[in-house]
């Protein structure tokens, strides 16, 4: 693997950063630009840029706020919210974004997922899953960007990611919806079963609040990468001693 | 200096062009052979797949006048591998400007694929701005035959080009354009070329 990616994750509202609690009670955390510019500064791998009403309201995200994040940082960076058509990706990639990350409208039509692959290769294609346990299994919710919108979908997530990895997303952003915003770690377990079911690499995502999570998500669950909020947002956790950490542990660290 | 970006009609090219803008150029961004063939410095870039991308190429009548560049040229991912003589991906016959193949990279337990992230370097050539031990930014399921060129390599289960140089003809499997600090000394290297 290249080295572990640590990938704050960015929740977007109406062009500025808020985060919710467990997807509910938004509240704003800043402005896009400063905040890019400040973790890559600080030596994130990657960022995610998630507008979050996007899906629920029946709208793409607005490619210009992708075109002032894609000037200002030189590290990747993902975008998502309500790309439903190859014309919605095309917008973002040109603006700047490196890759376009698809949660609902893949699950209303997979076949979005291969035509995307093909114009633009599944390296830019990202798979965002929402999983939830429940009945001794673990499955995908839809919508989850508006707690009235959110429903399960009825589809299992390892048969899932099977399946929209075989139709052509080149990674897996694995958000473990009860672990989401409360710091108790990511689940392991869960992650560890996403890495072991498909080939492309997988993120670990939700419930980040000590260094030892990270810990734990590169060396018991085999993510390429972790993504975290709330914890960088608050300054609870500084990415250099993070980065620092891990490395102590003996996990490959781009520093 | 003017610097003319190949537009295949496929992929990112909005990253690639603004880092070029951190260095106070204004790239032209083109598909018509006569204004590449003068600009001072041309970059090929690419991203999504090599059997689309050379049908573009061959659409717009630009397979010949890309070989007969002599100015400094930068294929960057998808736009190093044209460079070679054909491409696992969909059995692409690609511009045979390197001699060699590009290939499907295999997935295996704790190697999954698209290889995608910072990976090290190994720097054989100072002149291209790099240095043993660098991270850059890779995202690609297909790699270029380690050939006679390569004077920057990475790993990933077997050695991956992440630089060549053969005469005017530059390519790279990573990102300079998403690499941060590593990545803007490298394209300020093949600028000053």
């Amino acid at each position: 693997m290249p080295a572990r990616r640590i990938i704050p994750c960015l929740d977007v509202l109406a062009g500025r950063v808020v985060k919710g609690i467990q997807f509910r009670d938004h509240r704003d955390a800043g402005d896009i630009v400063e905040s890019a510019l400040r973790y890559s500064a600080e030596g994130a791998d990657e960022l995610v840029f998630y507008d979050i009403a996007a899906s629920a309201e029946g709208r793409s995200l607005d490619p210009s706020w992708v075109r002032r994040i894609a000037r200002v940082i030189d590290i990747p960076f993902a975008v998502a919210g309500g790309i439903r058509t190859r014309d919605d990706a095309a917008r973002c990639l040109d603006a700047g974004a490196d890759k376009v990350s698809i949660n609902s409208p893949a699950l209303e039509r997979p076949d979005l997922i291969a035509e995307l692959a093909r114009d633009f290769g599944a390296q830019c294609i990202v798979l965002g899953v929402d999983s939830f346990a429940a009945d001794g299994d673990y499955w995908v919710k839809q919508y989850t960007g508006s707690p009235q919108a959110t429903r399960d979908t009825g589809r299992r997530t390892l048969d899932w990611v099977r399946e929209a990895t075989g139709r052509g997303a080149g990674e897996v952003v694995l958000n473990c919806m009860r672990h989401d915003g409360v710091r108790g770690g990511y689940d392991i377990a869960h992650t560890k079963a996403v890495a072991d079911a498909v080939t492309v690499p997988v993120i670990a995502s939700g419930g980040a609040g000590a260094p030892e999570h990270f810990r734990a998500a590169f060396l018991d669950a085999d993510a390429s990468g972790a993504l975290a909020a709330t914890v960088f947002h608050d300054r609870l956790i500084a990415i250099p001693d993070l980065k620092e950490y891990l490395a102590a542990c003996g996990i490959e660290m781009r520093r | 200096m003017n610097l003319a970006i190949v537009d295949v009609g496929c992929g990112n090219i909005g990253s690639v062009a603004i880092a070029f803008e951190r260095f106070g150029l204004t790239p032209r961004t083109t598909s018509d052979p006569a204004e590449i063939a003068v600009a001072d410095k041309v970059i090929l870039p690419g991203v999504g797949a090599a059997g689309y991308a050379m049908d573009e190429i061959r659409a717009r009548g630009l397979v010949e006048p890309l070989r007969a560049l002599t100015q400094p040229v930068l294929g960057i991912c998808l736009g190093m591998q044209l460079l070679f003589e054909a491409s696992d991906e969909e059995e692409t016959d690609c511009l045979g400007i390197v001699a060699g193949r590009v290939r499907r990279l295999d997935p295996a337990p704790g190697r999954p694929v698209p290889h995608m992230g910072w990976s090290k370097l190994a720097v054989d050539d100072p002149a291209i701005g790099l240095a043993d031990g660098d991270y850059v930014y890779f995202a690609h399921s297909f790699a270029c035959d380690p050939v006679p060129e390569t004077v920057a390599t990475a790993a990933y289960g077997r050695p991956i080009p992440a630089v060549i140089r053969q005469g005017n003809w530059w390519g790279a499997q990573f990102h300079p354009e998403r690499s941060g600090p590593a990545g803007a000394r490298f394209l300020e290297a093949f600028l000053a070329s």
